[in-house]
């Protein structure tokens, strides 16, 4: 078999098993579905009720996960090439501490609201890259992509040390709401989310693949970048906002959900997978999987209660990254 | 086709130029060499061609247009540099990484090449590691590595082809190799530019001759013109021998063992 086709057949292998982890966390629930049933729930065929909860309730959960762990997925590849360094991922640089300083501040003024929440993590998430970007020129970096991660990490430190202060000063119901935030759920899905998380991640993501050739060259550092006539420090700067304004989106739709930007390229990777454009697209796939099945696991291990999903990324992806990575060594 | 015109390059919160007023060219046809000790400068005047590094007063031009003039895009398409250093942080295959020569000339969606491009087996077979293309970059020595990173500017094509130190990790039969392409490169009518410290390879290799010290020309001219003993020591400072090199004529340095008072322990 040539080498393209063995590709192709791989990804739609993948591919498959993402929709069969899809139609399994539709299935699974209060009230057991067979795949069958699902399917013809979505085609609007069938028994009401099973109607109304597929296209209601799960099949919304189910596209959240997607695109949540889609957009991570897609973003931490960008960043790792992009940044040069194998730890890049969203929520290192500063992005998550910022949603999280915004999501908090929110709920410890009390406010609440379908909408308050997410926009006040986008708002925070935003500020946080507008500093950091900052910081890093300040830091006469302007090219260097240590600076603008070094950036990052001290806004998420700031942010860690702001949420602990807002926290400590806040009703226990307050708290409690906050963290379960901060844990990462895609169970509040709705489709007004996944509407314009789609055009989100669909935009990003797309700005991202036009990118990946200039990712690839990004990922040979700034000299070589520039005799291949890039400009590097104009480019990872666009790359950055780019991933951090995505990942900015999916923690605003569904809170903090960890591991899925750092691991999901190196899994790619592993795979063979070496280029920027077949590496953020296979990290989309990869990534969107994860975390339906993270979802999954989340809601199978002690129900009724759900663990949190933040946690179980963690948890499945951490031994699953450690087997590849005997593999490769 | 590359031309240094009274070019000054200041580093930021530097007090003295990196680079002070230096002109010369590197015409299309032959081998231009810069030469000079550590810091004098060298791979500044690189960097600048790369644009990295802004220019405070002078101007660089390529084929008389000024550099800042011209996108960076389109300069890629005309000069292949290879810079001084490179680590990559995910390996790649090596014709893979060779097949991103290629950048510059694609669409942003234009298919890359494949493995059995023609213009990438030509880029492996002229730098003499086709043997290396399906090698990952994180299996290759110092030499290897060096020559693949050759093999993707000849990918990348042009008029010209600048070098900063392109045979500091390549044994004799390598380094040789790689002069003789370079040589060769610039009979087909390219305009080569290197940055080398190995002086007699260059003597023996290059046309022209520009010889930097404290970011200034110290002397420029034919590898007979620059390789004077007076010239070289006073550079250098360290007390040195123009012999002639017995295969082809050409002047060759001797380093000398320092003649300064001798340790108490050599004395015994």
């Amino acid at each position: 078999m040539s080498s393209g086709l063995k590709a192709l057949s791989l990804w739609v292998g993948v591919g498959l098993i993402v929709c069969m982890l899809a139609i399994a966390a539709i299935a699974y629930g209060a009230v057991p579905l067979t795949a069958r049933s699902v399917i013809d729930a979505i085609g609007g065929r069938g028994d009401p009720i099973t109607i109304a909860i597929v296209r209601m309730l799960r099949l919304p959960r189910a596209l959240l996960a997607l695109l949540v762990g889609g957009g991570l997925g897609m973003a931490g590849a960008a960043l790792q090439g992009a940044l040069r360094n194998a730890l890049a991922e969203p929520y290192l640089l500063g992005v998550s501490g910022g949603a999280a300083v915004g999501a908090v501040a929110a709920v410890s003024l009390g406010a609440s609201g379908p909408f308050i929440l997410p926009l006040a993590s986008f708002a925070g998430a935003a500020l946080a890259i507008a500093v950091a970007l900052l910081v890093a020129r300040a830091g006469g970096g302007r090219s260097d992509p240590r600076v603008l991660l070094m950036a990052g990490v001290i806004v998420g430190a700031f942010a860690n040390a702001a949420i602990m202060v807002l926290l400590s000063n806040s009703p226990p119901n307050a708290v409690r709401n906050a963290l379960w935030w901060m844990m990462g759920s895609v169970a509040d899905a709705s489709w007004l989310t996944i509407g314009w998380l789609t055009v989100y991640v669909g935009a990003g993501g797309a700005l991202l693949l036009w990118f990946a050739r200039e990712i690839d060259i990004l990922s040979l550092g700034e000299e070589s970048a520039a005799a291949l006539g890039v400009d590097a420090a104009r480019s990872s700067r666009n790359i950055f906002l780019i991933a951090a304004l995505l990942s900015a989106a999916t923690v605003a739709a569904a809170g903090l959900i960890g591991f899925v930007g750092l691991v999901v390229p190196h899994l790619v990777r592993s795979m063979g997978v070496r280029r920027h454009r077949a590496l953020i697209a296979g990290s989309a796939l990869v990534g969107a999987g994860l975390v339906v099945a993270a979802d999954l696991v989340a809601r199978l291990a002690r129900p009724p209660a759900e663990l949190p999903l933040g946690a179980v990324t963690a948890l499945l992806g951490v031994p699953f990254f450690l087997v590849q990575l005997r593999r490769l060594s | 086709m590359i031309a240094f015109d009274r070019t000054v390059i200041r580093y930021p919160r530097a007090t003295v130029a990196a680079v002070d007023s230096v002109s010369f060219g590197a015409p299309r046809g032959s081998v231009t060499a810069v030469v000079g000790p550590n810091g004098s400068g060298k791979s500044t005047l690189v960097r600048a061609l790369l644009r990295l590094t802004p220019i405070a007063a002078g101007r660089i031009t390529i084929d008389g247009d000024d550099l800042e003039q011209i996108e960076r895009r389109a300069v890629a398409q005309r000069i292949a540099v290879v810079s001084q250093r490179e680590v990559l942080v995910f390996p790649l295959p090596v014709w893979e990484y060779v097949a991103l020569g290629r950048h510059p000339h694609e669409g942003p969606w234009e298919a890359s090449p494949v493995r059995a491009d023609a213009g990438i087996a030509n880029a492996l077979e002229r730098a003499g590691i086709a043997e290396l293309a399906d090698r990952s970059t994180d299996d290759l020595s110092g030499g290897e590595w060096q020559r693949v990173r050759i093999a993707r500017a000849l990918a990348q094509g042009g008029e010209a082809f600048v070098l900063d130190e392109p045979t500091t990790f390549l044994d004799i039969a390598h380094e040789m190799a790689m002069f003789e392409l370079f040589a060769r490169l610039a009979r087909d009518g390219m305009a080569v530019l290197l940055v080398s410290h190995q002086l007699n390879l260059v003597a023996r290799f290059a046309d022209t001759m520009v010889l930097l010290h404290r970011g200034r020309v110290a002397a420029a001219g034919t590898p007979a013109d620059v390789m004077r003993a007076s010239i070289l020591e006073a550079v250098y400072e360290w007390p040195l021998l123009i012999t002639r090199d017995p295969a082809v004529g050409a002047p060759a340095l001797l380093p000398l063992r320092n003649r300064g008072p001798r340790s108490p322990s050599q004395t015994s």
